[in-house]
């Protein structure tokens, strides 16, 4: 296991420094002057000037490159060229909204779809299965944005059960807060769980079919005990798989749902950063939200080591 | 110019509302789509940032009032020097900051000093360019005195970019922004909302509303959904000009329909072939059918305009008789101008609505007359950067928000390129005139020269339209500047 675990922790150093020198290049060929941005069109040239000073954007890009980075192993992650605070204390901010979200909304998802998928797996064929097939591939076509239109024009405008969006902030209390983010985390779950669902199912179905089920079942186990104690087992790691994928979709990929909710997430903190070109911000976020996936990919890798003895010992 | 802008109810208050407590109601939110980047008036040229807290939390010297007219802030009085160079401010006294510090004359020169100095970020540092000496004569006697007389230098102290701000409260300012306003800066969630609260000590008349809550919707189609929730009591400049006509129709509501000082333009690069022709600009001037225009890109809301002036101010002459929507004539100009044939070019469309909606009817109405616009949407530092100073365009729509912005034509290298001594020498009369009635004939003749030049297209006049809970009063319907007053804004039931 430690082999293992070392071995994955190398690839994960490598990717973050790959990823660092993708971005800062990314970010150089943009076009567009973060200062005359700010100052608008009626600036005068040397207060432009005297701003891209401030800000910076006058030294060479290697420098700026190693500042950064820099900056980001010791933790500080400069300051934003809009908001000019820290953007250290921007993203905890937008983190405090789309972090809860985006487990609030993976828990609804495993919620939903471990049961479905299951039940649509042990009664293959069945009418159960045929509906939840039909039901999953509707959730899936169905774009997330205009399902959170449709559940904010019920449950807000006629209902009035929630407000049309916005966030009060959690030292509003974890109910309010909880109650301000169950419409997007529903909206985010629906083609999530959907997903799952069928993974889930498929995934079973393979395993169902499997040699080690029928010496179980013949050994003496009921189908219940043979479903829980092998087969589920042996299901997970493709579902892993996509729940690791999908934690980290809902993390970044939030951006629509946060338009339609007017929640202040991580997502439209980038997309606000790319318009207004506060590229620091752009940066930071973008190798965050790296830095976030791999370590996701990387628990997800020791979760297929733990629920699967064997590829501790191929490592 | 144009402002570059970029983009919660407190939940108490909504549970306030919700338990019927009419009578009492003495707070309100205001939904707007753009987010103030931080909340110095003074260094940064976003819009929003004064519409949260001009004469709400922050005063200049002087102030705009809700028609745009100009009157006494800070300053109780002022008498102006014979010459016209010298102006001594009256300030009022027992004003205090917020933070309980006194207002005093030493204030007024930090400001001023701090917006005209060398490594100043103020966005209009233009406004305070002919300042010589600002001195403080006593703790409530100010003097400055000017290079030349400036006609307009009492409208130039009234901008959000001539506020007073206190020295010791500085370094803060862009997070924690004291003034001497009638409500003081409470609390900013960033991303979702700002709540500023009444000034207890307060120099005027105090304010109906305890508290107000900015809260900040970028979507057109979530603001739709807030109002129609109840979320937001009203939205300043509502952003989906198609939903009018419903709040209109339900009771609950008002649709306040205002003016600007947006003049919106079908700006031409005067000094890329062909424009440089007179008659090839007049002949995209006449392509245009103003109204439709307006009818299809704004729904209706929006004033035509022959020049670069705002259509309700006292000087303003209507001029859009000097190129009426004629096809045909514009063809013929196209022909003696020696493109019978029509040109290609480029029409460049930064992203607010009345720039991409109305670049497609305008791209459609040229072909009409066989010029070929080739449409490129572009953010707002692209356009800066290839448009505003790279001069890489043919055409472009713009909306010039500033009030009383006619000057930027006496400036050759401004994006538009236009480049005429004798308006250049009209308008550095006209800044040193103070006679009203001269001042008058000036402007006009101002409006006249560019109209006849043809320098742009000249579209509209931005309206705004914004939705009100329909027992809600004093918000102001027109935006004389970037401001959402609300110091006169009380309920009415």
């Amino acid at each position: 296991m430690l082999r293992y675990t070392v071995k994955r922790l190398g690839s994960l150093l490598a990717s973050l420094v790959v990823a660092s020198l993708v971005i800062f290049a990314c970010i150089e060929v943009v076009p567009g002057d973060p200062a005359s941005f700010m100052l608008g069109i009626n600036a005068q040239p040397d207060t432009v000037a005297a701003l891209r000073e401030e800000l910076g954007l006058n030294r060479a890009p290697h420098e700026r490159y190693i500042a950064w980075v820099g900056g980001l192993m010791t933790g500080d992650f400069g300051t934003s060229y809009t908001y000019r605070s820290p953007v250290s204390e921007i993203v905890v901010e937008r983190l405090a909204i789309s972090l809860p979200l985006a487990i609030y909304a993976l828990s609804l998802t495993i919620l939903v779809a471990f049961p479905v998928g299951i039940l649509a797996a042990t009664r293959r064929g069945s009418l159960t299965d045929i509906s939840v097939m039909a039901t999953t591939q509707l959730g899936i076509a169905i774009p997330n944005f205009w399902f959170a239109l449709l559940m904010v024009l019920i449950f807000a405008v006629n209902l009035r059960w929630f407000s049309a969006g916005g966030f009060p902030g959690w030292d509003e209390g974890i109910p309010a807060a909880i109650k301000a983010l169950t419409l997007p985390a529903i909206a985010l779950a629906l083609p999530q769980a959907s997903i799952l669902a069928r993974v889930m199912r498929s995934s079973l179905l393979d395993t169902l079919s499997e040699d080690y089920i029928r010496t179980a079942r013949a050994k003496g186990l009921t189908g219940r005990q043979a479903l829980r104690r092998h087969a589920l087992r042996n299901a997970l790691i493709p579902v892993l798989t996509i729940i690791g994928l999908q934690f980290s979709f809902l993390l970044a990929g939030a951006i629509i749902i946060e338009n339609v909710f007017f929640l202040p997430g991580l997502g439209r903190l980038v997309f606000q950063a790319i318009s207004q070109r506060d590229l620091i911000v752009v940066e930071s976020v973008v190798m965050l939200l790296v830095f976030a996936v791999i370590i996701v990919n990387f628990l997800v890798d020791l979760a297929y080591a733990w629920v699967d003895p064997r590829l501790r010992s191929r490592a | 110019m144009i402002k570059i802008q970029q983009s919660a109810t407190a939940f108490a208050l909504l549970a306030l509302t919700a338990g019927g407590a009419w009578a009492a109601k003495a707070d309100v939110t205001i939904g707007m789509q753009l987010e103030p980047p931080h909340l110095d008036p003074t260094s940064a040229a976003a819009g929003a940032i004064d519409q949260a807290l001009y004469s709400n939390v922050f005063e200049g010297l002087t102030r705009f009032g809700p028609d745009g007219s100009v009157g006494p802030g800070l300053a109780e009085s002022w008498e102006i020097s014979a010459d016209g160079t010298m102006y001594t401010f009256n300030l009022r006294e027992g004003v205090k900051f917020h933070d309980g510090t006194d207002f005093e004359a030493t204030d007024v020169v930090f400001s001023l000093d701090r917006a005209r100095a060398e490594d100043s970020a103020n966005a209009q540092k233009a406004l305070f360019s002919g300042i010589k000496s600002v001195e403080a004569i006593d703790p409530t006697t100010v003097v400055v005195t000017l290079n030349a007389p400036q006609g307009n230098f009492l409208f130039n102290m009234a901008w959000g970019d001539a506020v007073i701000v206190a020295p010791e409260s500085i370094d803060d300012i862009k997070s924690n922004p004291v003034g001497t306003g009638a409500f003081k800066f409470s609390e900013w969630k960033r991303g979702d909302s700002i709540t500023i609260e009444r000034n207890a000590d307060y120099w005027g008349a105090a304010p109906a509303l305890e508290q107000a809550t900015f809260k900040y919707i970028s979507e057109p189609t979530a603001a739709f959904s807030a109002m129609m929730a109840g979320d937001i009591d009203a939205f300043y400049s509502y952003p989906a000009p198609e939903n009018l006509v419903q709040f209109e129709a339900d009771p609950r509501f008002t649709v306040l329909a205002g003016n600007t000082e947006g003049e919106t333009i079908l700006a031409i690069n005067n000094k890329m072939e062909p424009f440089g022709d007179v008659r090839v600009r007049k002949a995209v001037s006449m392509a245009i059918d103003r109204q439709a225009i307006i009818d299809g890109a704004m729904f209706g809301y929006g004033t035509p305009i022959g020049t670069h002036f705002a259509p309700h101010h006292p000087d303003y002459v209507d001029l859009t008789g000097n190129a009426p929507h004629d096809p045909e004539g514009a063809k013929a100009l196209l022909a003696e101008a020696g493109y019978p044939d029509g040109f290609e070019t480029t029409l460049k469309l930064p992203p607010p609505s009345y720039a991409r909606r109305g670049g497609e009817i305008i791209a459609a109405q040229l072909r009409d007359v066989g010029i070929e616009a080739e449409i490129s949407n572009l953010e707002w530092a692209q356009w800066l950067e290839q448009v505003f100073r790279g001069y890489d365009y043919g055409l472009t729509i713009v909306s010039h928000t500033e009030p009383m912005d006619i000057g930027i034509y006496a400036r050759p290298t401004y994006y538009f390129q236009y480049d005429n001594p004798e308006f250049q020498a009209l308008i550095t009369a006209l800044s040193v005139e103070n006679d009203p009635a001269t001042r008058t004939e000036m402007l006009q003749e101002a409006q006249r020269i560019i109209s006849e030049d043809y320098v742009n297209g000249f579209l509209f006049q931005l309206a705004l339209t914004s939705v009100v809970d329909a027992r809600l009063d004093g918000i102001w319907p027109d935006a004389p500047t970037q401001a959402v007053d609300l110091t006169g804004v009380s309920w009415t039931e």
